[in-house]
């Protein structure tokens, strides 16, 4: 049905609108990141300044933030291998596999999904210092996969049933063996739903923010505790706390730019077509 | 498919070990936490069973009870607002459009970066001296308010942040729904004389119900767990007027060094959520058994 020119403008105004609402706040990150001091507490609504890099220059050196944007790094980056590794095996098991238990095992997968992460802080300090892993970055990683599994094991499933069965039967009769047929001709066709769930992986590793200001200190903190310490009662020092912002922000939001289309169907798999 | 014992133990046994430890196990252990007194920083053999004294202590707190007040009218207005605004807009824009995929993608950015620093991001526009929201509201000769020192507007604070950040995602949710709805059915509708309202309310939302009722769900059990972004914006003041159950759980346990009465505080937010993802999955299990 065609619509009138002046319904597709009304249209596109109310998109633009919504769009600038999304994007201002996420702006004046970046926009403050760039500004001296000077300017952010005198001048809040002069957009046209100077910009500058002394900001990221005195948090990179100064604030030793190299050190934890390599941190932030190295959790986000292993715990979401580890956790697509793992995830991937779980869900096939779960989705072709028929065993004893199978049910109880999907619903407590299900269930352990919607754990506050500030009601698994508290055990999580004192088994971890039982374990010797509070402090490491190896600790935190475990837990990262520990609660990213859940997700990724209900988002994949879905992913699962969508590759034919039929596939891995042929190729099992034409002599290959289980892993052979899950390396060779599953993980292939997964490689979508691997997109897909990499980024939500990443995304909660690199931006969680309870459990690492827990379980670290100042050699092992990630970028987002280090950015809450320099809020202080006796004021903020805005333009470095947004140069850590922005830092924080950038990879997510180019990985949006990427996959929006991968993140969308993943956000919406199961609520809609289930 | 039917395979030997060992195989199914190859595929799930990494993650089943990994989950029950660094995740059914901690869960396992707040409860029972939730029975001892601990002074962090000693051995863990020095804790002392107290039986329910924390749950007494936790009950009996104030604290407790206006921090589960405020973190139900957190949830309630967040999710109300969200759900209706999500809906209506769109209900208003599900005409596919050319572009729509630059504007979707624009629309998932509050979700995708960090909670930290969306609370950064709000605390720096809601400040009272050089805050971009006062100043706005200057050119229109309304006079700059202390947002974050007031408890009722700290409270609206915090709202306006979680609705900024979570509204795209019903309106994406909604917009996916929508696009499966079949146009037979609004076609026979409109010409068995439905009006505007009747369409809209009667056939469309309806038909679309199941992903209302998953999207609801799942917004409040997430408005639950909200945490990070209030820590940022107010750390639960003034007062205590914006402490969310979460947070609240936070500051026992590590400014106030009670990990027992957290703990048992904690039970108390498990019971919630448990029971919110519950429902939820009698709504829709994905991982149903005939799939």
């Amino acid at each position: 049905m065609k619509r009138a020119l002046s319904v597709v403008v009304v249209h596109y105004f109310m998109l633009t609108v919504l769009a600038l609402m999304c994007l201002a706040p996420i702006a004046v990150i970046f926009a403050t990141s760039l500004r001296q001091q000077v300017q952010i507490f005198s001048e809040p609504l002069n957009f046209l300044f100077t910009p500058t890099l002394e900001n990221y220059r005195a948090v990179l050196q100064e604030d030793k933030l190299d050190v934890y944007l390599k941190n932030s790094l190295i959790v986000g980056v292993i715990s979401t291998l580890i956790t697509l590794v793992i995830g991937c095996m779980a869900a096939y098991g779960l989705a072709r596999f028929r065993f004893f238990g199978r049910t109880t095992l999907a619903y407590t997968t299900l269930l352990l999904r919607t754990v506050p992460l500030a009601v698994l802080a508290i055990p999580v300090f004192v088994i971890w210092n039982q374990w010797n892993l509070v402090n490491s970055l190896w600790g935190l990683i475990l837990l990262y996969v520990a609660v990213n599994l859940p997700f990724t094991i209900w988002l994949l499933y879905g992913f699962v049933l969508q590759v034919p069965v039929e596939l891995e039967e042929a190729a099992a009769i034409d002599g290959c063996g289980p892993l052979r047929v899950f390396t060779s001709v599953f993980l292939p066709l997964m490689a979508p739903g691997l997109a897909a769930a990499s980024i939500f992986t990443f995304r909660i590793a690199w931006n969680e923010f309870i459990l690492a200001l827990v379980l670290t200190d100042r050699h092992t903190r990630t970028l987002p505790v280090a950015a809450s310490l320099f809020i202080t009662d006796m004021g903020v020092d805005w333009g470095k706390v947004m140069a850590m912002g922005s830092l924080i922000a950038i990879p997510p939001l180019i990985f949006t730019f990427v996959a929006a289309r991968q993140i969308i169907g993943g956000l919406t798999a199961g609520a809609v077509k289930g | 498919m039917r395979v030997s014992r060992w195989t199914t133990a190859i595929y799930l046994g990494p993650a089943v070990l990994v989950m029950a430890a660094a995740c059914l196990y901690p869960v396992l252990t707040a409860f029972q936490l939730a029975g001892f007194k601990w002074e962090m920083g000693t051995p863990w053999d020095s804790a002392q069973w107290v039986g329910l004294d924390n749950f007494a202590a936790a009950f009996g707190n104030e604290q407790v009870w206006s921090s589960l007040w405020t973190t139900l009218l957190f949830a309630g207005v967040c999710v109300a607002a969200e759900m209706v605004l999500g809906i209506a807009l769109a209900l208003a824009l599900e005409h596919p459009v050319r572009g729509m995929a630059i504007f979707r993608t624009i629309f998932i950015l509050p979700m995708m970066i960090a909670p930290i620093a969306v609370g950064l991001a709000w605390r720096y526009m809601f400040d009272a001296q050089f805050g971009l929201i006062n100043a706005v509201l200057g050119l229109f000769n309304i006079k700059a308010m202390t947002w974050l020192a007031d408890p009722t507007l700290a409270f609206v604070a915090i709202v306006i942040a979680d609705i900024w950040q979570w509204t795209p995602f019903v309106f994406i949710m909604m917009l996916a729904a929508l696009a499966s709805v079949d146009g037979a059915v609004m076609e026979a509708a409109r010409i068995d004389g439905a009006n505007w309202w009747q369409q809209i309310f009667l056939v469309k939302l309806p038909m679309v119900m199941h992903v209302i009722a998953i999207t609801l769900m799942m917004r409040l059990i997430d408005a639950f767990r909200v945490l990070e972004v209030v820590y940022v914006l107010t750390f639960g003041g003034p007062g205590n007027s914006t402490e969310i159950l979460a947070l609240h759980i936070y500051k026992t346990a590590f400014v106030g060094q009670q990990m027992g009465v957290a703990a048992a505080v904690s039970v108390l937010l498990l019971v919630v959520v448990a029971g919110l993802s519950w429902a939820a999955l009698r709504l829709s299990n994905p991982m149903k058994d005939d799939a």
